[in-house]
Protein backbone atom coordinates (compact mmCIF):
# COMPACT_ATOMS: atom_id res chain seq x y z
CA UNK A 1 0.00 0.00 0.00
CA UNK A 2 2.88 2.37 0.61
CA UNK A 3 3.65 2.21 -3.09
CA UNK A 4 0.51 4.26 -3.75
CA UNK A 5 1.26 7.91 -4.19
CA UNK A 6 -0.28 11.04 -5.56
CA UNK A 7 -3.63 12.77 -5.65
CA UNK A 8 -5.34 12.19 -9.00
CA UNK A 9 -8.44 13.88 -10.35
CA UNK A 10 -10.56 12.76 -13.28
CA UNK A 11 -11.36 15.93 -15.18
CA UNK A 12 -14.32 16.60 -17.41
CA UNK A 13 -14.56 18.75 -20.49
CA UNK A 14 -17.34 20.98 -21.72
CA UNK A 15 -17.43 22.36 -25.25
CA UNK A 16 -13.72 21.79 -25.73
CA UNK A 17 -12.67 23.50 -22.50
CA UNK A 18 -12.29 22.38 -18.89
CA UNK A 19 -15.68 21.97 -17.26
CA UNK A 20 -15.96 24.05 -14.06
CA UNK A 21 -16.02 20.83 -11.98
CA UNK A 22 -12.48 20.12 -13.17
CA UNK A 23 -11.10 23.35 -11.76
CA UNK A 24 -12.90 22.62 -8.48
CA UNK A 25 -11.38 19.11 -8.40
CA UNK A 26 -7.95 20.62 -8.95
CA UNK A 27 -8.57 23.15 -6.18
CA UNK A 28 -9.44 20.57 -3.53
CA UNK A 29 -6.89 18.15 -4.98
CA UNK A 30 -4.15 20.73 -4.56
CA UNK A 31 -5.01 21.14 -0.86
CA UNK A 32 -4.99 17.40 -0.24
CA UNK A 33 -1.75 16.93 -2.15
CA UNK A 34 -0.12 19.70 -0.12
CA UNK A 35 -1.22 18.08 3.16
CA UNK A 36 0.20 14.74 2.08
CA UNK A 37 3.35 16.23 0.56
CA UNK A 38 2.51 14.55 -2.72
CA UNK A 39 1.89 15.59 -6.31
CA UNK A 40 -1.38 16.46 -8.03
CA UNK A 41 -2.26 14.73 -11.27
CA UNK A 42 -5.11 15.43 -13.65
CA UNK A 43 -6.54 12.77 -15.95
CA UNK A 44 -8.39 13.82 -19.10
CA UNK A 45 -10.26 11.28 -21.19
CA UNK A 46 -11.82 12.04 -24.55
CA UNK A 47 -11.15 12.51 -28.24
CA UNK A 48 -9.22 15.44 -29.67
CA UNK A 49 -8.53 16.90 -26.23
CA UNK A 50 -4.76 17.35 -26.10
CA UNK A 51 -4.86 21.16 -26.31
CA UNK A 52 -6.79 21.46 -23.06
CA UNK A 53 -4.22 19.58 -21.01
CA UNK A 54 -2.23 22.71 -20.21
CA UNK A 55 -5.30 24.29 -18.63
CA UNK A 56 -5.12 21.61 -15.94
CA UNK A 57 -1.59 22.77 -15.16
CA UNK A 58 -2.68 26.42 -15.04
CA UNK A 59 -5.32 25.38 -12.50
CA UNK A 60 -2.91 23.50 -10.26
CA UNK A 61 -1.91 20.10 -11.64
CA UNK A 62 1.75 19.02 -11.56
CA UNK A 63 1.19 16.41 -14.25
CA UNK A 64 -1.61 15.62 -16.68
CA UNK A 65 -2.37 12.19 -18.10
CA UNK A 66 -4.16 12.54 -21.42
CA UNK A 67 -6.11 9.54 -22.69
CA UNK A 68 -7.06 10.67 -26.17
CA UNK A 69 -8.69 8.34 -28.70
CA UNK A 70 -11.88 8.29 -30.84
CA UNK A 71 -13.13 5.45 -28.65
CA UNK A 72 -13.49 7.88 -25.73
CA UNK A 73 -15.43 10.56 -27.59
CA UNK A 74 -18.65 9.72 -25.75
CA UNK A 75 -18.73 8.66 -22.12
CA UNK A 76 -19.47 4.97 -21.69
CA UNK A 77 -18.98 3.08 -18.43
CA UNK A 78 -17.04 0.16 -19.87
CA UNK A 79 -14.49 2.09 -21.91
CA UNK A 80 -13.74 4.69 -19.23
CA UNK A 81 -13.55 2.11 -16.43
CA UNK A 82 -11.04 -0.01 -18.33
CA UNK A 83 -8.96 3.03 -19.31
CA UNK A 84 -8.72 4.15 -15.68
CA UNK A 85 -8.13 0.61 -14.47
CA UNK A 86 -5.08 0.40 -16.70
CA UNK A 87 -3.85 3.83 -15.69
CA UNK A 88 -4.31 2.87 -12.05
CA UNK A 89 -2.10 -0.20 -12.55
CA UNK A 90 0.66 2.02 -13.83
CA UNK A 91 0.27 5.18 -11.76
CA UNK A 92 -0.92 3.70 -8.45
CA UNK A 93 -2.69 6.77 -7.01
CA UNK A 94 -3.16 7.21 -3.29
CA UNK A 95 -6.29 9.27 -3.81
CA UNK A 96 -8.57 9.44 -6.86
CA UNK A 97 -11.22 12.14 -7.11
CA UNK A 98 -14.07 12.58 -9.56
CA UNK A 99 -16.91 15.06 -9.89
CA UNK A 100 -20.36 14.09 -8.64
CA UNK A 101 -21.75 14.66 -12.12
CA UNK A 102 -23.68 12.37 -14.44
CA UNK A 103 -20.35 10.91 -15.54
CA UNK A 104 -18.89 10.71 -12.04
CA UNK A 105 -21.99 9.12 -10.48
CA UNK A 106 -21.75 6.35 -13.03
CA UNK A 107 -17.99 5.97 -13.31
CA UNK A 108 -17.00 6.23 -9.65
CA UNK A 109 -18.92 3.23 -8.22
CA UNK A 110 -18.16 1.03 -11.24
CA UNK A 111 -14.46 1.85 -10.97
CA UNK A 112 -14.36 1.45 -7.18
CA UNK A 113 -15.87 -2.03 -7.38
CA UNK A 114 -13.55 -2.89 -10.27
CA UNK A 115 -10.49 -1.81 -8.28
CA UNK A 116 -11.83 -3.46 -5.11
CA UNK A 117 -11.69 -0.18 -3.23
CA UNK A 118 -14.30 2.18 -1.82
CA UNK A 119 -15.76 5.49 -2.95
CA UNK A 120 -17.96 8.11 -1.32
CA UNK A 121 -20.19 10.14 -3.61
CA UNK A 122 -21.53 13.68 -3.26
CA UNK A 123 -18.78 14.83 -0.89
CA UNK A 124 -19.12 18.37 0.39
CA UNK A 125 -15.86 18.27 2.32
CA UNK A 126 -12.58 16.39 1.99
CA UNK A 127 -9.70 16.49 4.43
CA UNK A 128 -6.71 14.47 5.56
CA UNK A 129 -6.96 13.00 9.06
CA UNK A 130 -3.90 14.38 10.89
CA UNK A 131 -3.30 11.08 12.75
CA UNK A 132 -4.16 8.33 10.27
CA UNK A 133 -3.41 10.38 7.15
CA UNK A 134 -6.55 8.86 5.65
CA UNK A 135 -8.92 10.81 3.42
CA UNK A 136 -11.93 11.91 5.44
CA UNK A 137 -15.03 12.30 3.29
CA UNK A 138 -18.10 14.22 4.42
CA UNK A 139 -21.38 13.76 2.61
CA UNK A 140 -25.02 14.58 3.25
CA UNK A 141 -27.21 11.61 4.22
CA UNK A 142 -30.91 11.07 4.94
CA UNK A 143 -31.80 13.29 2.02
CA UNK A 144 -29.43 15.90 3.54
CA UNK A 145 -31.11 15.97 6.95
CA UNK A 146 -27.72 14.93 8.34
CA UNK A 147 -24.04 14.67 7.39
CA UNK A 148 -21.69 11.73 7.82
CA UNK A 149 -17.92 11.42 7.65
CA UNK A 150 -16.46 8.30 6.08
CA UNK A 151 -13.00 6.79 5.71
CA UNK A 152 -11.89 3.74 3.80
CA UNK A 153 -8.92 2.09 5.42
CA UNK A 154 -8.11 -0.79 3.09
CA UNK A 155 -8.16 -0.52 -0.65
CA UNK A 156 -6.37 1.96 -2.85
CA UNK A 157 -6.91 4.44 -4.28
CA UNK A 158 -9.12 6.14 -1.73
CA UNK A 159 -11.89 7.52 -3.89
CA UNK A 160 -14.38 10.35 -3.62
CA UNK A 161 -16.74 12.25 -5.90
CA UNK A 162 -17.18 15.93 -5.05
CA UNK A 163 -20.41 17.88 -5.24
CA UNK A 164 -20.44 20.61 -7.84
CA UNK A 165 -20.06 24.26 -6.77
CA UNK A 166 -18.69 23.47 -3.32
CA UNK A 167 -14.91 23.23 -3.62
CA UNK A 168 -12.85 26.28 -4.54
CA UNK A 169 -10.77 26.33 -7.70
CA UNK A 170 -7.36 27.97 -7.65
CA UNK A 171 -6.72 31.15 -9.63
CA UNK A 172 -5.76 30.37 -13.20
CA UNK A 173 -2.01 30.92 -13.40
CA UNK A 174 -0.41 30.66 -16.83
CA UNK A 175 3.06 30.80 -15.32
CA UNK A 176 2.60 27.36 -13.73
CA UNK A 177 4.49 24.59 -15.44
CA UNK A 178 3.99 20.84 -15.46
CA UNK A 179 4.18 17.71 -17.53
CA UNK A 180 1.66 16.34 -20.01
CA UNK A 181 1.82 12.57 -20.47
CA UNK A 182 -0.02 10.75 -23.24
CA UNK A 183 -1.44 7.45 -21.98
CA UNK A 184 -2.70 4.95 -24.52
CA UNK A 185 -4.39 1.99 -22.85
CA UNK A 186 -4.92 -1.11 -24.96
CA UNK A 187 -8.66 -1.64 -24.94
CA UNK A 188 -10.40 -4.75 -26.22
CA UNK A 189 -13.32 -3.04 -27.93
CA UNK A 190 -15.37 -6.20 -28.05
CA UNK A 191 -15.49 -6.02 -24.25
CA UNK A 192 -17.40 -2.74 -24.38
CA UNK A 193 -20.95 -3.80 -23.80
CA UNK A 194 -23.01 -0.82 -24.87
CA UNK A 195 -22.99 2.10 -27.22
CA UNK A 196 -24.29 5.64 -27.31
CA UNK A 197 -26.86 5.78 -30.08
CA UNK A 198 -28.32 9.24 -29.58
CA UNK A 199 -27.80 12.38 -27.57
CA UNK A 200 -30.87 14.46 -26.76
CA UNK A 201 -30.24 17.91 -25.41
CA UNK A 202 -32.74 20.32 -23.82
CA UNK A 203 -33.66 23.47 -25.67
CA UNK A 204 -33.46 26.04 -22.95
CA UNK A 205 -34.37 29.51 -24.03
CA UNK A 206 -33.57 32.38 -21.75
CA UNK A 207 -31.72 32.27 -18.48
CA UNK A 208 -30.36 28.87 -17.40
CA UNK A 209 -31.68 27.74 -14.04
CA UNK A 210 -28.26 26.94 -12.55
CA UNK A 211 -26.94 30.37 -13.51
CA UNK A 212 -29.96 32.51 -12.68
CA UNK A 213 -29.62 35.20 -10.08
CA UNK A 214 -33.30 34.82 -9.23
CA UNK A 215 -35.09 31.48 -9.07
CA UNK A 216 -38.84 31.05 -8.75
CA UNK A 217 -39.69 27.48 -7.77
CA UNK A 218 -43.09 25.77 -7.73
CA UNK A 219 -44.04 22.70 -5.75
CA UNK A 220 -46.75 20.10 -5.47
CA UNK A 221 -49.17 22.69 -4.10
CA UNK A 222 -49.27 24.49 -7.45
CA UNK A 223 -51.88 21.93 -8.44
CA UNK A 224 -51.28 21.79 -12.18
CA UNK A 225 -49.21 23.08 -15.08
CA UNK A 226 -51.34 26.16 -15.80
CA UNK A 227 -50.43 27.91 -12.52
CA UNK A 228 -46.75 27.66 -13.46
CA UNK A 229 -47.43 30.38 -16.03
CA UNK A 230 -47.73 32.84 -13.16
CA UNK A 231 -44.30 31.76 -11.96
CA UNK A 232 -42.91 32.27 -15.47
CA UNK A 233 -44.39 35.79 -15.44
CA UNK A 234 -42.82 36.52 -12.06
CA UNK A 235 -39.46 35.15 -13.15
CA UNK A 236 -39.55 37.33 -16.28
CA UNK A 237 -40.17 40.46 -14.25
CA UNK A 238 -37.31 39.62 -11.89
CA UNK A 239 -34.96 38.50 -14.70
CA UNK A 240 -34.84 34.99 -13.29
CA UNK A 241 -35.65 31.39 -14.16
CA UNK A 242 -38.36 28.95 -13.11
CA UNK A 243 -37.69 25.65 -11.38
CA UNK A 244 -39.72 23.02 -9.59
CA UNK A 245 -39.48 20.42 -6.87
CA UNK A 246 -39.71 16.75 -7.84
CA UNK A 247 -43.49 16.17 -7.66
CA UNK A 248 -44.45 18.63 -10.45
CA UNK A 249 -41.80 16.98 -12.65
CA UNK A 250 -42.92 13.46 -11.79
CA UNK A 251 -46.50 14.22 -12.87
CA UNK A 252 -45.21 16.07 -15.94
CA UNK A 253 -46.64 19.52 -15.12
CA UNK A 254 -43.20 20.84 -16.03
CA UNK A 255 -40.21 19.31 -17.87
CA UNK A 256 -37.76 17.15 -15.90
CA UNK A 257 -34.98 19.69 -16.21
CA UNK A 258 -36.88 22.09 -13.95
CA UNK A 259 -36.11 19.84 -11.00
CA UNK A 260 -34.09 21.44 -8.20
CA UNK A 261 -32.86 19.11 -5.50
CA UNK A 262 -30.45 16.46 -4.30
CA UNK A 263 -30.70 14.58 -7.59
CA UNK A 264 -31.72 17.58 -9.67
CA UNK A 265 -30.10 20.94 -10.27
CA UNK A 266 -28.20 22.78 -7.56
CA UNK A 267 -28.95 26.50 -7.43
CA UNK A 268 -27.58 29.26 -5.22
CA UNK A 269 -29.16 32.48 -6.51
CA UNK A 270 -29.32 35.84 -4.79
CA UNK A 271 -33.07 35.35 -4.49
CA UNK A 272 -35.04 32.12 -4.31
CA UNK A 273 -38.84 32.21 -4.11
CA UNK A 274 -40.54 28.91 -3.27
CA UNK A 275 -44.25 28.78 -4.01
CA UNK A 276 -46.55 26.04 -2.71
CA UNK A 277 -43.76 23.66 -1.83
CA UNK A 278 -43.26 21.96 1.52
CA UNK A 279 -39.47 22.09 1.47
CA UNK A 280 -38.49 18.43 1.71
CA UNK A 281 -34.88 17.86 2.72
CA UNK A 282 -34.18 16.53 -0.77
CA UNK A 283 -35.28 19.83 -2.28
CA UNK A 284 -33.47 21.91 0.31
CA UNK A 285 -30.27 20.13 -0.66
CA UNK A 286 -30.61 21.79 -4.05
CA UNK A 287 -31.21 25.40 -2.94
CA UNK A 288 -30.19 25.94 0.68
CA UNK A 289 -27.19 27.94 -0.47
CA UNK A 290 -29.48 30.67 -1.84
CA UNK A 291 -28.70 34.06 -0.39
CA UNK A 292 -32.29 35.21 0.24
CA UNK A 293 -34.97 32.57 0.60
CA UNK A 294 -38.63 33.55 0.36
CA UNK A 295 -41.47 31.07 0.72
CA UNK A 296 -45.21 31.18 0.15
CA UNK A 297 -47.18 28.27 1.61
CA UNK A 298 -50.60 27.91 3.16
CA UNK A 299 -49.17 25.63 5.88
CA UNK A 300 -47.35 27.67 8.56
CA UNK A 301 -45.57 24.46 9.65
CA UNK A 302 -44.16 23.73 6.21
CA UNK A 303 -40.53 22.68 6.41
CA UNK A 304 -39.44 25.39 3.99
CA UNK A 305 -40.04 28.01 6.69
CA UNK A 306 -37.20 26.43 8.69
CA UNK A 307 -34.68 27.86 6.26
CA UNK A 308 -36.63 30.70 4.66
CA UNK A 309 -35.59 34.24 5.54
CA UNK A 310 -38.98 35.66 4.60
CA UNK A 311 -42.31 33.94 4.42
CA UNK A 312 -45.97 34.32 3.69
CA UNK A 313 -48.54 31.90 5.05
CA UNK A 314 -51.48 31.85 2.74
CA UNK A 315 -52.84 30.38 -0.45
CA UNK A 316 -50.54 31.23 -3.34
CA UNK A 317 -53.58 31.86 -5.58
CA UNK A 318 -54.53 34.76 -3.32
CA UNK A 319 -51.02 36.13 -2.79
CA UNK A 320 -49.48 35.92 -6.25
CA UNK A 321 -51.71 38.36 -8.20
CA UNK A 322 -50.93 41.40 -6.06
CA UNK A 323 -47.35 40.23 -5.51
CA UNK A 324 -46.73 40.00 -9.26
CA UNK A 325 -48.51 43.30 -9.93
CA UNK A 326 -46.37 45.14 -7.37
CA UNK A 327 -43.21 43.51 -8.68
CA UNK A 328 -44.13 44.74 -12.17
CA UNK A 329 -44.34 48.23 -10.75
CA UNK A 330 -41.11 48.07 -8.75
CA UNK A 331 -38.82 46.05 -11.01
CA UNK A 332 -39.54 47.05 -14.59
CA UNK B 1 -31.38 -10.99 -24.73
CA UNK B 2 -34.96 -11.92 -25.41
CA UNK B 3 -37.64 -9.32 -26.13
CA UNK B 4 -40.54 -11.26 -24.65
CA UNK B 5 -41.29 -12.86 -21.32
CA UNK B 6 -38.40 -11.23 -19.60
CA UNK B 7 -37.22 -12.51 -16.27
CA UNK B 8 -36.73 -9.40 -14.21
CA UNK B 9 -35.33 -8.83 -10.74
CA UNK B 10 -35.68 -5.62 -8.78
CA UNK B 11 -33.86 -4.70 -5.57
CA UNK B 12 -35.68 -2.53 -3.06
CA UNK B 13 -34.98 -1.12 0.38
CA UNK B 14 -37.20 -0.19 3.31
CA UNK B 15 -36.31 3.14 4.89
CA UNK B 16 -37.61 5.73 7.34
CA UNK B 17 -40.07 7.99 5.50
CA UNK B 18 -37.89 10.73 3.98
CA UNK B 19 -40.78 13.19 4.15
CA UNK B 20 -40.18 13.42 7.90
CA UNK B 21 -40.03 17.15 8.73
CA UNK B 22 -36.57 18.34 9.66
CA UNK B 23 -37.71 19.42 13.13
CA UNK B 24 -38.60 15.83 13.98
CA UNK B 25 -35.51 14.28 12.45
CA UNK B 26 -32.85 13.07 14.91
CA UNK B 27 -29.70 11.01 14.69
CA UNK B 28 -28.28 8.64 17.26
CA UNK B 29 -24.54 9.43 17.15
CA UNK B 30 -23.67 6.20 18.98
CA UNK B 31 -25.70 3.88 16.77
CA UNK B 32 -24.60 6.04 13.84
CA UNK B 33 -28.00 6.21 12.24
CA UNK B 34 -31.26 8.12 12.36
CA UNK B 35 -33.84 7.40 15.05
CA UNK B 36 -37.21 6.35 13.69
CA UNK B 37 -39.52 9.10 15.01
CA UNK B 38 -42.72 8.00 16.75
CA UNK B 39 -45.61 7.54 14.39
CA UNK B 40 -43.39 7.78 11.33
CA UNK B 41 -43.68 4.89 8.91
CA UNK B 42 -41.11 2.78 7.19
CA UNK B 43 -41.60 3.00 3.46
CA UNK B 44 -40.10 1.81 0.21
CA UNK B 45 -37.24 4.02 -0.94
CA UNK B 46 -38.48 6.35 -3.72
CA UNK B 47 -36.23 5.37 -6.57
CA UNK B 48 -36.57 1.67 -5.77
CA UNK B 49 -40.32 2.03 -6.23
CA UNK B 50 -39.68 3.71 -9.58
CA UNK B 51 -37.49 0.74 -10.52
CA UNK B 52 -40.41 -1.61 -9.80
CA UNK B 53 -42.67 0.63 -11.89
CA UNK B 54 -40.16 0.47 -14.75
CA UNK B 55 -40.17 -3.33 -14.54
CA UNK B 56 -43.98 -3.38 -14.51
CA UNK B 57 -44.17 -1.26 -17.64
CA UNK B 58 -41.90 -3.70 -19.41
CA UNK B 59 -44.01 -6.59 -18.12
CA UNK B 60 -47.17 -4.81 -19.37
CA UNK B 61 -45.71 -4.59 -22.87
CA UNK B 62 -43.62 -7.73 -23.19
CA UNK B 63 -44.82 -10.11 -20.52
CA UNK B 64 -42.50 -11.78 -18.07
CA UNK B 65 -41.95 -12.13 -14.35
CA UNK B 66 -40.66 -9.81 -11.66
CA UNK B 67 -38.98 -11.04 -8.50
CA UNK B 68 -38.32 -8.42 -5.83
CA UNK B 69 -35.39 -8.71 -3.44
CA UNK B 70 -34.76 -6.77 -0.28
CA UNK B 71 -31.97 -6.81 2.27
CA UNK B 72 -33.39 -5.83 5.63
CA UNK B 73 -35.31 -6.65 8.76
CA UNK B 74 -38.48 -8.77 8.91
CA UNK B 75 -40.49 -5.54 8.47
CA UNK B 76 -39.07 -5.20 4.96
CA UNK B 77 -41.55 -7.88 3.92
CA UNK B 78 -44.13 -5.06 3.99
CA UNK B 79 -42.24 -3.37 1.21
CA UNK B 80 -41.99 -6.63 -0.73
CA UNK B 81 -45.75 -7.11 -0.38
CA UNK B 82 -46.29 -3.56 -1.61
CA UNK B 83 -44.27 -4.38 -4.74
CA UNK B 84 -46.24 -7.61 -5.24
CA UNK B 85 -49.45 -5.61 -4.88
CA UNK B 86 -48.13 -3.24 -7.57
CA UNK B 87 -47.74 -6.25 -9.85
CA UNK B 88 -44.50 -8.07 -9.08
CA UNK B 89 -44.77 -11.84 -8.99
CA UNK B 90 -42.81 -12.77 -5.90
CA UNK B 91 -40.37 -11.55 -3.33
CA UNK B 92 -37.48 -12.74 -1.20
CA UNK B 93 -36.18 -11.15 1.98
CA UNK B 94 -32.48 -11.34 2.80
CA UNK B 95 -32.10 -11.09 6.53
CA UNK B 96 -29.29 -12.00 8.90
CA UNK B 97 -27.45 -10.34 11.78
CA UNK B 98 -24.39 -10.62 9.57
CA UNK B 99 -26.03 -8.05 7.27
CA UNK B 100 -26.16 -5.44 10.05
CA UNK B 101 -24.01 -2.39 9.49
CA UNK B 102 -23.76 -3.12 5.81
CA UNK B 103 -22.01 -0.74 3.50
CA UNK B 104 -22.52 -0.45 -0.26
CA UNK B 105 -20.03 -3.21 -0.89
CA UNK B 106 -21.55 -5.80 1.43
CA UNK B 107 -25.09 -4.90 0.34
CA UNK B 108 -24.14 -5.35 -3.30
CA UNK B 109 -22.41 -8.63 -2.41
CA UNK B 110 -25.44 -10.04 -0.62
CA UNK B 111 -27.85 -9.02 -3.39
CA UNK B 112 -25.52 -10.37 -6.09
CA UNK B 113 -25.26 -13.69 -4.26
CA UNK B 114 -29.05 -13.87 -3.93
CA UNK B 115 -29.47 -13.10 -7.62
CA UNK B 116 -27.08 -15.95 -8.46
CA UNK B 117 -29.18 -18.24 -6.27
CA UNK B 118 -32.37 -17.19 -8.05
CA UNK B 119 -30.99 -18.53 -11.32
CA UNK B 120 -31.49 -16.75 -14.63
CA UNK B 121 -32.48 -13.19 -15.39
CA UNK B 122 -32.71 -10.87 -18.38
CA UNK B 123 -32.89 -7.54 -16.62
CA UNK B 124 -32.14 -6.23 -13.14
CA UNK B 125 -33.57 -2.93 -11.97
CA UNK B 126 -32.49 -0.92 -8.94
CA UNK B 127 -33.10 2.60 -7.73
CA UNK B 128 -30.32 5.06 -8.53
CA UNK B 129 -29.78 5.68 -4.81
CA UNK B 130 -31.71 4.97 -1.65
CA UNK B 131 -33.07 7.55 0.71
CA UNK B 132 -31.03 6.94 3.86
CA UNK B 133 -27.38 6.96 2.88
CA UNK B 134 -27.88 8.26 -0.67
CA UNK B 135 -24.74 6.29 -1.51
CA UNK B 136 -25.74 5.56 -5.10
CA UNK B 137 -23.49 2.54 -5.55
CA UNK B 138 -25.29 -0.72 -4.96
CA UNK B 139 -26.70 -1.02 -8.48
CA UNK B 140 -23.32 -0.47 -10.13
CA UNK B 141 -21.75 -2.79 -7.56
CA UNK B 142 -24.15 -5.67 -8.24
CA UNK B 143 -23.49 -5.32 -11.97
CA UNK B 144 -19.73 -5.39 -11.40
CA UNK B 145 -19.97 -8.47 -9.16
CA UNK B 146 -22.18 -10.29 -11.68
CA UNK B 147 -19.98 -9.08 -14.54
CA UNK B 148 -22.86 -7.57 -16.48
CA UNK B 149 -23.14 -4.11 -18.03
CA UNK B 150 -24.81 -1.34 -16.07
CA UNK B 151 -26.61 1.80 -17.19
CA UNK B 152 -27.38 4.28 -14.43
CA UNK B 153 -29.87 7.07 -13.82
CA UNK B 154 -32.34 5.93 -16.44
CA UNK B 155 -35.19 8.25 -17.40
CA UNK B 156 -36.64 5.71 -19.81
CA UNK B 157 -36.14 2.00 -20.48
CA UNK B 158 -37.42 0.16 -23.53
CA UNK B 159 -36.86 -3.35 -24.79
CA UNK B 160 -36.79 -3.76 -28.57
CA UNK B 161 -35.41 -6.51 -30.83
CA UNK B 162 -33.48 -8.12 -28.01
CA UNK B 163 -31.89 -4.81 -26.99
CA UNK B 164 -32.29 -2.68 -23.92
CA UNK B 165 -32.58 0.97 -25.02
CA UNK B 166 -32.00 3.23 -22.05
CA UNK B 167 -32.10 7.01 -21.85
CA UNK B 168 -29.59 8.17 -19.23
CA UNK B 169 -30.34 11.50 -17.63
CA UNK B 170 -27.26 13.70 -18.03
CA UNK B 171 -26.56 17.40 -17.65
CA UNK B 172 -28.51 19.17 -20.33
CA UNK B 173 -30.52 16.21 -21.54
CA UNK B 174 -30.39 12.48 -22.16
CA UNK B 175 -27.89 10.03 -23.67
CA UNK B 176 -29.46 7.03 -25.33
CA UNK B 177 -27.52 3.84 -24.64
CA UNK B 178 -28.16 0.48 -26.29
CA UNK B 179 -27.09 -2.78 -24.72
CA UNK B 180 -27.59 -6.08 -26.50
CA UNK B 181 -27.28 -8.38 -23.59
CA UNK B 182 -28.63 -8.74 -20.11
CA UNK B 183 -28.08 -5.58 -18.15
CA UNK B 184 -28.62 -3.85 -14.82
CA UNK B 185 -30.32 -0.47 -14.99
CA UNK B 186 -30.72 2.02 -12.15
CA UNK B 187 -33.94 4.00 -12.25
CA UNK B 188 -34.44 7.73 -11.78
CA UNK B 189 -37.73 9.50 -11.09
CA UNK B 190 -37.94 10.79 -14.68
CA UNK B 191 -39.33 7.38 -15.59
CA UNK B 192 -42.62 8.47 -14.06
CA UNK B 193 -44.84 7.94 -11.10
CA UNK B 194 -45.16 4.45 -9.60
CA UNK B 195 -48.67 3.02 -9.86
CA UNK B 196 -50.99 2.66 -6.88
CA UNK B 197 -51.65 -0.99 -6.13
CA UNK B 198 -55.35 -1.89 -6.46
CA UNK B 199 -57.02 -2.88 -3.19
CA UNK B 200 -57.63 -6.50 -4.18
CA UNK B 201 -53.94 -6.94 -4.96
CA UNK B 202 -52.99 -5.42 -1.60
CA UNK B 203 -55.20 -8.01 0.12
CA UNK B 204 -53.85 -10.86 -1.98
CA UNK B 205 -50.26 -9.80 -1.31
CA UNK B 206 -50.85 -10.03 2.44
CA UNK B 207 -51.35 -13.78 2.04
CA UNK B 208 -48.41 -14.41 -0.25
CA UNK B 209 -45.57 -16.47 1.13
CA UNK B 210 -42.27 -14.59 1.21
CA UNK B 211 -39.19 -16.67 2.01
CA UNK B 212 -36.31 -15.33 4.07
CA UNK B 213 -32.76 -16.23 3.08
CA UNK B 214 -29.90 -15.81 5.50
CA UNK B 215 -26.20 -15.34 4.86
CA UNK B 216 -25.55 -19.08 4.68
CA UNK B 217 -28.39 -19.62 2.20
CA UNK B 218 -26.77 -17.26 -0.26
CA UNK B 219 -23.13 -18.07 0.49
CA UNK B 220 -22.34 -14.57 1.75
CA UNK B 221 -19.09 -13.84 3.50
CA UNK B 222 -18.26 -10.16 3.06
CA UNK B 223 -17.16 -7.59 5.58
CA UNK B 224 -18.07 -3.93 5.50
CA UNK B 225 -15.05 -1.76 4.86
CA UNK B 226 -16.48 1.73 4.55
CA UNK B 227 -16.13 3.19 8.01
CA UNK B 228 -18.38 5.96 9.30
CA UNK B 229 -16.47 8.10 11.75
CA UNK B 230 -19.31 10.37 12.68
CA UNK B 231 -22.85 11.36 11.85
CA UNK B 232 -24.38 14.66 12.85
CA UNK B 233 -27.48 16.68 12.12
CA UNK B 234 -27.23 20.44 11.81
CA UNK B 235 -29.44 22.38 14.18
CA UNK B 236 -32.09 24.34 12.35
CA UNK B 237 -32.69 27.80 13.70
CA UNK B 238 -35.82 28.89 11.93
CA UNK B 239 -35.57 32.65 11.64
CA UNK B 240 -38.23 33.33 9.11
CA UNK B 241 -39.66 36.82 9.05
CA UNK B 242 -43.30 36.57 8.09
CA UNK B 243 -44.74 39.30 5.92
CA UNK B 244 -47.96 40.69 7.35
CA UNK B 245 -50.95 42.59 6.00
CA UNK B 246 -54.66 43.13 6.43
CA UNK B 247 -55.64 41.35 3.24
CA UNK B 248 -53.99 38.88 0.88
CA UNK B 249 -53.63 41.72 -1.62
CA UNK B 250 -51.75 43.79 0.94
CA UNK B 251 -49.50 40.90 1.94
CA UNK B 252 -48.62 40.27 -1.70
CA UNK B 253 -47.74 43.92 -2.20
CA UNK B 254 -45.72 44.03 1.03
CA UNK B 255 -43.77 40.99 -0.09
CA UNK B 256 -42.83 42.78 -3.31
CA UNK B 257 -41.71 45.79 -1.29
CA UNK B 258 -39.52 43.53 0.86
CA UNK B 259 -37.94 42.08 -2.29
CA UNK B 260 -37.10 45.57 -3.44
CA UNK B 261 -34.89 45.85 -0.35
CA UNK B 262 -33.12 42.61 -1.18
CA UNK B 263 -32.32 42.87 -4.88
Amino acid sequence: MSENKGVFIVGELLDGALAPITTELLGVGRNLAAELGQELYAILIGSGIKEVANECIFFGADKVYVIDAPLFKDYLTDSYVVALEKLNEQAKPEILLLGHTSMGRDLAPALAFKLDTGVTLDCVELSIDPDTKLLQKTKPVYGSNASAIFVFEEGRPQMAAIRFKVMQPLERDTSRTGEVIAFQPQIDESAIRGRVTNKLREEVTGIKLEEADVVVCGGRGMGGFEPFKQLEELANILHGAVGATRPPCDVKWVPDYYQIGLTGKLVSPTLYIGVALSGSSQHLAGMSGSKNIVAINRDPNANIFQIAHYGVTGEYEKILPSFIAKCKELFR
Amino acid sequence: MTSDNLQMITCVKQIIDPEVPAVVFQVDPEAKRAIQPKGVELVISDYDEVAVEAALRIKDTHGGTITVLSLGEESAKDVLRHCIAMGADDGVLLSDPLFDDSDSFTTAQALAQAIKKLGGFDLILCGRQEGEWDAGQVGSGIAQLLDIPCVTVAGKIEIKDGKAIVERVVEGGRDEIQVIRRVLVTASNEIGEPRYPPFRRIMAAKKQEIPTWNAQDIGYSAKARNKMLKIFAPVHEGQCQFIEGETSEEIGANLALKLRELI
